[in-house]
């Protein structure tokens, strides 16, 4: 019986030989997460079950990111109750504001080497799944999961289905893997990959940078899939060379590769030269339109970083467009560099002086607006493009403001136009 | 071990963020994030429910966010269980763990409509509208997903079954 790329991972840290979709097994994980919204309950519970201490303290992660810098008093107390677990635990990997390795959880763990071709990731926060574009499997559960894997190290998972996505060719200009990624939940839908696995393939793969494929697997949630996984190649290792040097060095990764014909629930064809720009409109990340079909949609605000596109890439993206350029009086442009690299790194580039100068405000690394912390909430009736994750109702606000997700260039360019529209469109009205 | 209770029925992907926006995050109390739930899509719903009652979703129930948040506030307003045709993978998962029963059952999701009265027999997966008569099977839980609903969630489950310190 063949197995996915997923189903093999699953199978070498449960002790197994094989497995099957359905099966129900218990796996050894190499790292877990927590985050400052699922982190204090889980110490609560981590408590309750009388577990001595966390099973291994160089494999919890601890990242204070979605109402830090803290926004008000309890959200202060949820983080202290996490620095003083954190030191209790001597955890290791716990990223104090300010810290150099600092910032938003899914841009860090990577850039930081704690994660590898491989591994068996687990994270209290949906959006763990990121990490299978190194060929890593990872991905969300809660607090209750998190205070368990802690204590032992494990955790229970069904085997999942997958759906093979066969990618050919390269993006036309100014496209991006935020594009590939919403045009497949436009196709699937929020449900379409429900408990089951996204798996990546075909020589399109090759086209994609590391930064395109952690976009790419960071909304696989966003079809309702299990994890989002990519092949491992030079560009994954590259990756790992730079970012996790020791482990690189050690030999500490696994490549897997999925079988030929490993049973895959369906296998959708996408040629890259295809995938339009591409927005989805509120209230759900499958309502994708094709920018330029649409008609004119003002805007008052702009948010550029988040999990799924805060890394350098997207900030020399959207520097590009907007160097030289002002943001159009009326709306806010708000960029959340991802981490305390991309923000030290955007200042020696220059962007953060590009931004400024355009008319943007550039934040500490937060999650904040992304889902309503702080730092750029939304009033009633407002309207924003984010290359955030989720437009749901009242996601970054008021129950009747309007989130429309897009890839960097078209939120950037938004900003300029103060109306949803392409790069493009920018050299054209000048 | 069963559920009885009036109805309250709502449409496909009901997210984590309207059973409980994330702007209530900063606190993780149960009785807190109660009077909140569900208030972006249904602001009288904590007014309006009773210890007992029943929510009855479309597809991909629960989806968004990992916040184990969603189930305890649905599950501290009084609810006993949520049926729906499919459940968001993470949104089950927290469930379970948390004690809150949830039912598989398009059919049932379907047939049953709004303020209906309706009882549901756990061990058989058996649910029954009093309302219109109808009655559905979903499928039911296996003795050990019972036994942690039972036990008020995995950590009342595992608890005894952890080894002394030494």
């Amino acid at each position: 019986m063949k197995m996915t790329m997923t189903q093999k991972i699953l199978a070498s840290h449960a002790g197994l030989d094989h497995v099957v979709p359905g099966q129900l097994i218990e796996a050894k994980l190499d790292l877990i997460l927590g985050n400052d919204v699922t982190t204090p309950p889980a110490i609560d519970i981590f408590q309750k079950t009388c577990a001595c201490g966390v099973f291994d303290r160089s494999k919890v992660a601890l990242v204070p990111d979605h109402f830090t810098p803290n926004k008000d008093i309890k959200s202060a107390e949820h983080c202290k109750k996490i620095r003083e677990f954190a030191r209790d635990q001597k955890i290791e990997n716990y990223f104090e504001v300010g810290d150099p390795k600092m910032g938003v959880e899914h841009v860090i763990l990577p850039e930081n080497g704690l994660v590898a071709p491989g591994d068996a990731i687990i994270g209290a926060d949906s959006h763990t799944c990121t990490y299978g574009a190194l060929g890593a499997f990872a991905t969300g559960v809660g607090s209750t999961d998190l205070a368990c894997a802690m204590a032992t190290g494990q955790t229970w998972f069904r085997v999942p289905e997958a759906i093979s996505f066969r990618l050919t060719g390269s993006f036309l200009p100014g496209v991006t893997g935020k594009d590939l990624i919403l045009h497949i939940i436009g196709m699937i839908g929020v449900d379409g990959a429900l408990y089951q696995s996204m798996e990546f393939s075909g020589p399109g793969v090759a086209n994609l940078s590391m930064a395109d494929r952690l976009t790419v697997c960071n909304m696989a949630i966003e079809a309702g899939g299990k994890n989002g996984i990519f092949p491992v190649d030079e560009q994954t290792i590259e990756y790992i060379k730079t970012f996790a040097p020791e482990r690189y060095a050690r030999g500490d990764y696994r490549i897997f590769e999925a079988d030929e014909d490993a049973g895959y629930e369906k296998t959708i064809d996408i040629d890259l030269a295809t995938v339009p720009l591409t927005v989805s409109f509120p209230h759900l990340p499958e309502n994708t339109r094709v920018v330029g079909t649409f008609g004119e949609v003002k805007i008052d605000q702009v948010v550029i970083g988040s999990c799924t596109n805060g890394r350098l890439e997207d900030l020399r993206l959207a520097a590009e467009i907007l160097s030289g350029q002002k943001v159009r009086k009326g709306v806010r442009c708000i960029i959340l560099p991802g981490s305390q690299r991309v923000w030290k790194e955007s200042l020696r580039e220059g962007l953060l002086e590009i931004f400024a100068d355009a008319g943007c405000i550039v934040s500490a690394p937060t999650c904040g607006p992304c889902l309503g912390g702080h730092m750029g909430i939304l009033a009633e009736g407002e309207r924003c493009v984010s290359t955030t994750n989720r437009n749901f109702v009242g996601r970054m606000g008021h129950p009747k403001s309007e989130v429309y997700l897009s890839g960097v260039p078209v939120a950037a360019a938004s900003a300029v136009l103060g109306r949803i529209g392409a790069p493009s469109e920018l050299s054209a009205e000048q | 071990m069963n559920a009885s209770g009036k109805v309250f029925k709502y449409g496909a992907n009901v997210d984590t963020d309207v059973i409980i926006p994330a702007r209530y995050l900063n606190t993780a109390d149960p009785s807190e994030l109660a009077k909140h739930c569900m208030e972006d899509i249904d602001a009288t719903f904590v007014d309006r429910v009773s210890v007992g009652d029943i929510i009855v979703g479309g597809p991909n129930f629960g989806c968004g966010s990992s916040r184990e948040h969603a189930p305890v506030a649905i599950k501290h307003s009084g609810i006993s269980c949520v049926i729906a045709p499919s459940f968001a993978r993470i949104f089950y998962r927290n469930a379970i763990n948390m004690g809150l029963a949830i039912l598989e059952c398009a059919e049932a999701a379907e047939g049953i409509e709004d303020k209906d009265r309706v009882e549901v027999d756990f061990s058989t997966g058996v649910i029954h509208d009093l309302t219109n008569g109808k009655q559905f099977t979903a499928k039911p839980f296996p003795d050990f997903i019972r036994k942690i609903i039972e036990a008020d969630g995995l950590v009342g489950y595992i608890s005894g079954k952890i080894p002394e310190c030494k």
